[in-house]
């Protein structure tokens, strides 16, 4: 009951338009108040997303929030990619802009709070006990999720797989002007190599899945804070 | 107060490692050594008759292990012909010698250093027992075993001499034996897994610690007020809780003994060794206070003395991790600047971590965190600085004092455990502590765990939880503190020292023999054992720079932030401090794991003759067996490189007939097996330098050609089509040039790939970019290689000629196929063709030999002749003017007019050649002959020039040559694998 109470709430706070910070806020309180760990959120503006995909804690929420409201700068109710380019720590991050990039699905050039945190929700550690739903979609959090993040970052002409020019682009960006070019060309060769395995010279997720299968994703693409 | 003497043997003894380790073990008392080895077979009495007071000597210097080991025995020399033959450095009264004995014995001369030897043989001669029957070391862990030994040896002694004076000694425990076993993991130690665990593992440490001893003290003191222990255990609050602190630490040396054969998963392991080399502190300070207090006498206890130890807990800790950590940046600073001295490399290592420990010791603060954190930490960077050679030599020297310093411990702690004198039985003491110690262990880290769990990513289930309770064991650091307790103070010392050897041996032994079952039927996660593969190495390093960035994004400031940071810093100033610059150029862990597996690739290749490849699916179908590997391989590959293949590392299309080919192939096949005959036995005078002769250089010629046809093979199975194309090539070169000119860019795609990436990532290009200019400007200043003007010419050329010139230097690959244009250049017939140098076909210049090759002499080229510049930097320097001779070439076209602008410190040179006939050319290139075994003289001209000077430009040759070297390899291969092994 409490549940729907909630979601009534904070529906009704976002008939039109994002909410405020001290919306956010009062939120939280209501959130606090009724004592809940995690809260299904249900956001209204997006509606394809199901309650199962996205269960982010109320502070971490105004805390995106605040976050959200910082970068953007000018109070437009939304991000673009200058916002980001803003932030000086990922000016110094390899991959920065790709990441930049991914925050911007479908050649967008703004995203709200909610799309923000639905990108944001992919680094939420896995839950230990998931529950067992059997039609239930699998959560943003997943392990195949996480990794399509990854992949996305590679495959920049999303044909699906990750080609050589591809790799070798993000190999370049990741590596020190000390290794040359043929090093990170045989470096190229010797990964799609390796994780190709219906030799088209080129990786496709399912490859990248699998080439993967020892690392423990859940582990090495989660935030704890975001917990 | 023994360090100071130590130090100086330290010092004294560098000479080996090993005889430095021979010289630290006598803390052992030597009279009892001798009886031990009594039942070994070794006569004894005979020193007991030419020196009688034996006993009276060694009672005096059993504590001084310094002059014991160095010096013969001073007092106690009744025969003259041992004292004339004794050192002239000894100063001992002599007595004239009566008259000539043809032979004497003489014991007492060498009578410690045999016996310790004697002693490590004993203990490696049944670790080779053991380990005769793979059933029972399976079963059962080689420290019960050993254990097991040590009881029956000290059971042995006991009924031949009724006399039982020997116990692990604690000052040999805690300065020869335990060191090498902290100083092995803290090197060792994944430094990744430990900080990325590190609060878990201060947590079990430090509050884990403390809830064990002060529990189990209570307890056990509960127990003492309720009457159920024995009257005679006279112990108050004070000895109870010394002795809970004693036994509550978890043991390093036995957890990593049990350990590290059950293979369980990486952050159990780290979390409970972790734990166990972290708790030093703790304990050592617990200990120490509460020792104090009971000498005190408990009453006297105020509350000013709780804040000090409080206090000196900090102190412990934190000093000794502060000892650590200036050691290891003093031993990464000395090992940067070794490069003439590479043949002591090692003794840095081993000497500046021992000093770290001694050091702690001697400030009396926590000396394992001192040398696991000095380990931890120098490790990136010594290993950077040192060669390949000292690297190995460090692993394995470690690794086998930590094994036998591991064997001896346990084997004493059995022997010493015989020891009855020294125990006293209560059995309701031993059984409650057996008890408290496995459910306070069990208490704590369930509650520890719940509370970490809120706060840990990957929460620890509870089986991991069973795990670490579980794997709280016991071992030697209990036994010698508990050995060190001072009976006149501590009264109820016999009875301590019986519950801990009882502890240490049911937690060695009997948790030791279930843990491996118990792992089985809980099915914890086990340890995937392989190295990384290098896409999870790519892709990882991928994960860690997204995480960094999405914590940026959303500001939340974690431990990737922090960690971000860390590494910026630690590129920016400590590495360009500590490392040499060579190593840290060519520094990048993407680039390593990819070279390490190249050379595992290679190294299985030549181990299994070549013809069963590591990975099964790749396999070279041409080769079925090992005797007749030579000419099978040899035809088959021929037949399927089609007829237009010459066997010649350099050229590529000499030759114009099938017959003149089967001839170069015939000849090159005796060239390249007619290498100088080996050495076997060479004389090398010089203690101080291992040289890297010409026998060196081609073993390790054979590897890589090794190398280099494991990984043709792996182009030519799978891209058959690129084959085919490589035969129109050698046949018709101009007009296959042409049409490589063509599609050259169209295949891969290159054209597309650039214009993407200046699409996307404008900002972080020019940060790199930026950084970029430093670093070149930072290596122009630094190099001390001879051909820094190179580098420096091309960089400004670079600069000046584009204005997106550094962009260009690392994104366009099609504008840098350096070595192909080096030697096409040479090949007289194209002289005139000015493009010629960006149409190297594209399946050559993609084949990996060249980073074989140059991964293989950077591994290797360490450790020789320091003036001849490392391969990889004159490469690099190779591709950095590249561009700028293609950028003349479009201005001016025509080979001529390039000589005076090209930077190449040999090019003027060549670029004469460049016009001569070949025949010309082949005077010049005699001198080169000896370098290059494998070519046919009539051959010479155009590969000797391309090849320039040595080995420094080899990558030239593979590059151009890569199809025809495949052949040349696979038949070049077999008959040398054996040396190449050899030189692994």
């Amino acid at each position: 009951m409490e549940t729907d109470q909630c979601t009534l709430y904070y529906k009704s706070k976002t008939v039109n338009s994002a909410l405020s910070r001290t919306e956010w806020i009062q939120l939280k309180e209501v959130l606090s108040f009724h004592d809940w760990k995690l809260v299904t959120l249900a956001l209204p503006k997006s509606c394809h997303l199901s309650s199962h995909q996205i269960t982010v804690s109320s502070s971490h929420i105004c805390r995106l929030y605040d976050r959200f409201h910082a970068l953007d700068k000018d109070d437009k109710g939304s991000l673009n990619r200058s916002d980001f380019q803003n932030i000086s720590e990922l000016a110094v991050n390899p991959l920065g802009d790709r990441i930049i990039n991914a925050f911007f699905p479908d050649g967008m050039d703004l995203i709200d709070f909610n799309s923000f945190v639905r990108i944001l929700a992919r680094f939420r550690p896995v839950d230990q006990n998931p529950k067992k739903e059997p039609n239930a979609p699998e959560p943003i959090n997943s392990r195949v999720n996480k990794l399509k993040f990854a992949f996305q970052l590679y495959d920049q002409d999303k044909d699906g797989k990750i080609s050589k020019s591809e790799l070798l682009q993000v190999l370049r960006m990741m590596v020190g002007v000390q290794v040359t070019e043929e090093q990170l060309e045989s470096i190229t060769d010797r990964t799609i190599q390796e994780a190709d395995l219906d030799g088209d010279d080129a990786i496709s997720f399912e490859e990248f899945k699998k080439s993967l299968d020892k690392v423990d994703i859940e582990h090495k693409m989660s935030i704890r804070f975001l917990r | 107060m023994h360090s100071p003497v130590l130090l100086q043997i330290v010092v004294l003894v560098t000479s080996t490692s090993f005889a430095l380790w021979t010289a630290d073990f006598p803390g052992s008392d030597a009279s009892v050594i001798s009886q031990i080895l009594e039942p070994v077979g070794i006569a004894v009495e005979s020193s007991q008759s030419s020196a009688p007071p034996l006993h009276r000597q060694y009672g005096v210097d059993t504590g001084n292990i310094a002059s014991a080991a160095a010096r013969a025995p001073v007092n106690d020399i009744t025969d003259p012909i041992v004292s004339s033959r004794s050192p002239p450095g000894d100063q001992h009264r002599e007595t004239e010698p009566v008259s000539f004995e043809i032979v004497k014995w003489n014991w007492e001369h060498a009578q410690r250093p045999f016996l310790i030897a004697v002693w490590i043989m004993v203990a490696s001669l049944a670790k080779i027992l053991f380990h005769l029957s793979s059933k029972v070391t399976t079963v059962v862990p080689e420290s019960c075993l050993l254990i097991l030994l040590g009881l029956g040896l000290g059971g042995i002694v006991l009924a031949a001499t009724n006399r039982t004076e020997y116990q692990l000694h604690p000052k040999m425990f805690f300065l020869f034996l335990l060191p090498p076993i902290v100083l092995d993991s803290g090197y060792f130690m994944p430094s990744r897994l430990f900080f990325d665990n590190i609060g878990a593992i201060l947590m079990y440490a430090v509050v884990g610690t403390l809830w064990n001893s002060s529990a189990t003290g209570l307890a056990l003191w509960g127990i003492k007020q309720a009457g159920l222990m024995d009257k005679k255990v006279d112990a108050g609050l004070m000895d109870f809780l010394l002795f809970g602190s004693l036994i509550s630490a978890v043991d390093p040396v036995a957890v990593l003994a049990v350990f590290e054969k059950v293979h369980v998963n990486e952050t159990l392991f780290i979390i409970v060794f972790g734990e166990s080399l972290l708790n030093d502190a703790v304990t050592v300070v617990l200990y120490k206070v509460f020792n104090t207090f009971v000498e005190m006498g408990s009453d006297k206890v105020r509350a000013v003395d709780y804040v000090k130890g409080v206090a000196s807990f900090f102190v412990v800790s934190l000093g000794g991790t502060v000892v650590g950590l200036v050691f290891a940046f003093i031993l990464a600073l000395t090992t940067r600047f070794t490069k003439r001295v590479r043949i002591i490399e090692p003794l840095f290592v081993f000497l500046l971590v021992y000093l770290s420990y001694l050091t702690a010791e001697i400030a009396s603060l926590s000396s394992i965190l001192a040398m696991t954190f000095c380990g931890l930490c120098c490790k990136k960077y010594v290993e950077a600085n040192i060669s390949q050679k000292s690297r190995t030599t460090v692993k394995y020297t470690m690794k086998t004092m930590a094994s036998i310093a591991e064997t001896i411990i346990f084997m004493f702690l059995g022997i010493s455990a015989v020891d009855t004198s020294m125990w006293t039985w209560d059995s309701a003491l031993v059984l409650f502590t057996l008890v408290f110690v496995f459910v306070f262990r069990a208490v704590g880290v369930i509650l520890q765990t719940w509370v970490l769990n809120h706060f840990r990513l990957c929460p620890l289930d509870w089986i991991d939880q069973v795990m670490m309770s579980y794997g709280g064991l016991r071992g030697a650091v209990a036994f010698a503190l508990v050995i060190l307790l001072d009976k006149s103070k501590v009264k109820a010392k016999d009875y301590f020292v019986a519950t801990t050897i009882t502890v240490v041996f049911f937690t060695v032994m009997f948790q030791g023999l279930t843990i491996k079952p118990l792992v089985k039927w809980l099915k914890v996660k086990r340890s995937n054992q392989q190295k990384p593969t290098l896409n999870e190495e790519l892709h990882e390093r991928a994960f860690d720079h997204i995480l960094a960035a999405v914590e940026d994004i959303a500001g939340h400031h974690g431990y990737h932030h922090w960690r971000d940071k860390w590494e910026h810093f630690d590129k920016k100033y400590l590495s360009q401090l500590l490392m040499r610059k060579s190593a840290y150029r060519i520094k990048d862990e993407i680039w390593d794991v990819c070279q390490k597996l190249n050379i595992r690739d290679a190294m299985s290749f030549v181990d299994q003759g070549g013809h069963v490849l590591s990975s099964a699916k790749l396999s070279l179908p041409s080769l079925p067996s090992r005797t007749s590997f030579s000419e099978t391989s040899f035809t088959n590959l021929l037949r399927e490189n089609g007829s237009g293949v010459c066997l010649d590392l350099q050229v590529i299309d000499t030759v114009r007939s099938i017959k003149d080919k089967e001839d170069t192939v015939m000849h090159h096949v005796l060239a390249g097996n007619l290498y100088k005959p080996r050495k076997r036995y060479q004389a090398n005078y010089s203690r101080h330098f291992i040289s890297a002769d010409e026998q060196e250089w081609q073993d390790r010629e054979v590897i890589q050609r090794n190398m280099r046809c494991r990984l043709e093979s792996f182009r030519s199975t799978k891209h058959s089509v690129y084959q085919s194309k490589g035969k129109s090539r050698h046949k018709k070169s101009q007009k296959k040039h042409r049409s490589s000119d063509v599609n050259g860019e169209v295949p891969n795609g290159k054209p597309k790939r650039n214009i993407s990436w200046q699409d996307t990532v404008p900002v972080v290009m020019t940060m790199e970019s930026e950084e970029e200019e430093e670093e070149n400007s930072g290596a122009e200043k630094e190099d001390d290689e001879g051909i820094t003007f190179v580098a420096r010419a091309a960089d400004e050329v670079l600069l000046e000629g584009k204005p997106s010139s550094t962009l260009g230097v690392c994104q366009s690959p099609f504008l840098l196929p350096p070595s192909p244009t080096c030697a096409e250049k040479e090949l007289p017939w194209k002289g005139d063709q000015g493009d010629l140098p960006a149409c190297v076909s594209s399946e050559t210049t993609k084949i990996v030999p060249i980073d074989l090759q140059q991964a293989w002499n950077q591994s290797i080229s360490s450790l020789e002749s320091l003036s001849s510049p490392p391969v990889s930097e004159t490469q690099q320097l190779q591709r950095r003017t590249v561009p700028p001779t293609r950028l003349e070439e479009r201005g001016a076209p025509g080979a001529l007019a390039r000589p005076p602008l090209d930077p190449f410190f040999q090019f003027p040179e060549r670029a004469l050649a460049a016009g001569r006939s070949s025949e010309e050319d082949s005077a010049e290139c005699i001198q080169q002959q000896e370098l290059r075994p494998l070519m046919s003289p009539d051959k010479q001209p155009r590969p000797g020039s391309s090849t320039g000077s040595a080995g420094a430009r080899w990558p030239v040759q593979f590059n151009r040559a890569a199809q025809i070297s495949l052949l040349k390899n696979v038949v070049t291969a077999s008959p040398y694998k054996g040396s190449g092994q050899t030189d692994l």
